[in-house]
């Protein structure tokens, strides 16, 4: 544990060296921020105090900017070989997975940390359901988790950044958009199984309070998959 | 702790890079890893880091088995791999406090450690660089460092002095020497003078299989069946001595060396010594014999006539 989290903080450090921890904090605060308040149907227009406006867009920001955040991981140590520094030292490749997938969920989560002024605007202006805020946010952070552990498993697979990127976010599009419109055309066991697998109908019951053990085995089984075939990635480059 | 090795294999594809491998190192003991490019070194060692998983065979460190016990194993273990990745984009001191702590090293000591880890490799005044902004014999040296930090029973070190200057290479033999006299050391190179100065021990590696083992001496012993001579002889003509050495009914073949100085490469029959006979004939016609020295075979020999197609 105590090997974890070492990594996960050398990690953290090298996304604020880098700059690309402070791009990614402004960027989605900009992005979420204006189109939250300023643009589209915003949150005024709802004419109720909650944040389901907000979570909808942050929803979308995070899809196109956690493979950004993922895609170095793990192609990086694999590129200039790094890996091997770190697994010829006495910890399992889980143990290097699992930090790296903290390390991007921590600075997920202290993004929308920095969102908490929205609640506190919305909260002054009519009766929130503080409820609906939390899962809400919950569902959020699965969601985050999930996108990281694809992410992680496509930097596992290439060397190459780019690849990564893209890769992630075609695996992610599925689970974003496809998976739906396959569930709304098809019928059936088919019908049924498309739907569990979108995205959207667990996330959005989440935004609305109600968290179901359906939707979090959901998350947390894919999330669970994607660390699984990473670390076993990972193993396979040893044997061959 | 000793490593042992029994019957490795490894194969990439079709190829074999390591060819049913087994030897044993003792504490205290420098072994230096010699063969040519893709002889199999880098794979032997990656395989008793436990990074690379053999297709068959025992590597043990101490009585733990790399195979059974990998992370038990690997807290004995310090490792430079080829090439010397590193962390490029940290500081020197935060890079190695980082790996003090995934080493397991205790939170109160590390600063102690690292200190005398930087102490010993003498990157001191670049202790606060990142590395990316290190020459390349300081990254070695940070290299180093990494994998002594945490006090290893057994180094493992895949071409150290790469890249370092010729100061700096006697500096790390010296090291790996001192390091050597406590510890289990196994390091690869392809400089054959490299692996003379600082091994007590050579193994000569090609296409996946030993083809040599034995300290400097006992290769030399191995490779040499007959003695060679470098004489110079002054006070007389070349021709005629030329011809007298080529009497003595000890020596087989005489060649010039350097016709200016008149010295000659003689080379005895094989199991003969020529010295002596070469001195009575300088006596017997007064000639002066001003140089007599043996030609000792070199390692480089050796190694070329070992590791060559056919």
């Amino acid at each position: 544990m105590k090997e974890i989290w070492i990594i996960t903080k050398r990690e953290l450090q090298a996304y604020f060296d880098s700059l690309m921890a402070y791009i990614l904090l402004i960027l989605f605060l900009g992005f979420s921020g204006f189109f939250t308040w300023i643009y589209g149907s915003d949150i005024f227009f709802v004419k109720q105090a909650n944040l389901q406006v907000f979570f909808n867009i942050a929803y979308w920001t995070l899809f196109f900017f956690i493979p950004a955040l993922t895609m170095r991981l793990l192609s990086e140590e694999n590129r200039s070989g790094t890996i091997e520094l770190l697994l010829t030292k006495p910890i399992s490749e889980w143990q290097v997975i699992v930090a790296k997938f903290l390390a991007a969920l921590l600075l997920i989560v202290a993004a929308l940390l920095l969102t908490l002024p929205y609640y506190i605007t919305v909260s002054s202006l009519g009766n929130i359901d503080n409820g609906a805020v939390f899962s809400g946010y919950l569902a959020l952070i699965l969601v985050s988790g999930m996108y990281i552990a694809i992410g992680l498993f496509t930097s596992s697979v290439t060397n190459n950044q780019i690849v990564t990127y893209l890769l992630a976010l075609s695996i992610g599009i599925f689970f974003q958009i496809i998976f739906q419109m396959l569930s709304t055309n098809l019928t059936g066991i088919l019908g049924g199984i498309t739907d569990y697998l979108s995205i959207n109908s667990h996330f959005d019951s989440m935004t609305r309070g109600v968290i179901d053990s359906r939707d979090l085995v959901y998350f947390f089984s894919v999330m669970l998959l994607g660390l699984v075939f990473s670390e076993s990635m990972l193993m396979k480059k040893r044997s061959v | 702790m000793d490593i042992v090795i029994e019957n490795m294999t490894k194969t990439y594809g079709r190829q074999k890079a390591v060819d049913n491998i087994s030897l044993q190192v003792k504490t205290g003991e420098v072994l230096g890893f010699l063969g040519p490019n893709g002889a199999g070194k880098t794979t032997t060692m990656k395989a008793i880091t436990s990074f690379l998983i053999p297709d068959s065979g025992k590597i043990f460190i101490g009585n733990i088995s790399v195979n059974d016990n990998p992370q038990e194993a690997k807290k004995n273990i310090g490792y430079l791999p080829e090439n010397n990745p590193l962390y490029e984009d940290m500081p020197v001191i935060d890079y190695l406090q980082f790996c003090a702590g995934i080493e397991g090293v205790a939170k109160d000591k590390i600063n102690d450690k690292v200190r005398k880890v930087i102490q010993t490799c003498g990157i001191t005044r670049e202790k606060h660089k990142k590395i990316s902004e290190l020459s390349k014999g300081y990254k070695q040296r940070v290299g180093l460092a990494q994998a002594l930090i945490h006090d290893p029973e057994v180094l493992i070190l895949d071409e150290p002095t790469t890249g370092l200057d010729p100061n700096q290479i006697v500096e790390i033999r010296e090291l790996i020497k001192k390091i050597g006299k406590e510890k289990t050391v196994i390091l690869s190179s392809h400089i054959l003078a490299e692996v003379e100065a600082t091994c007590d021990r050579i193994m000569i590696i090609n296409k996946g299989k030993i083809v040599a083992d034995g300290t400097a001496e006992e290769l030399r012993g191995q490779a040499q069946g007959s003695e060679m001579l470098k004489v110079t002889i002054e006070d007389g003509s070349l021709d005629d001595i030329f011809k007298g050495l080529q009497l003595l009914n000890t020596v087989e073949l005489v060649d010039f060396a350097d016709k200016s100085t008149q010295t000659f490469q003689v080379k005895s029959k094989p199991g003969q010594s020529s010295r002596r006979e070469v001195f009575k004939l300088c006596v017997e016609k007064g000639w002066t014999l001003t140089q007599l020295t043996f030609v000792e075979t070199r390692l480089e020999d050796i190694f070329r006539e070992l590791t060559l197609e056919n």
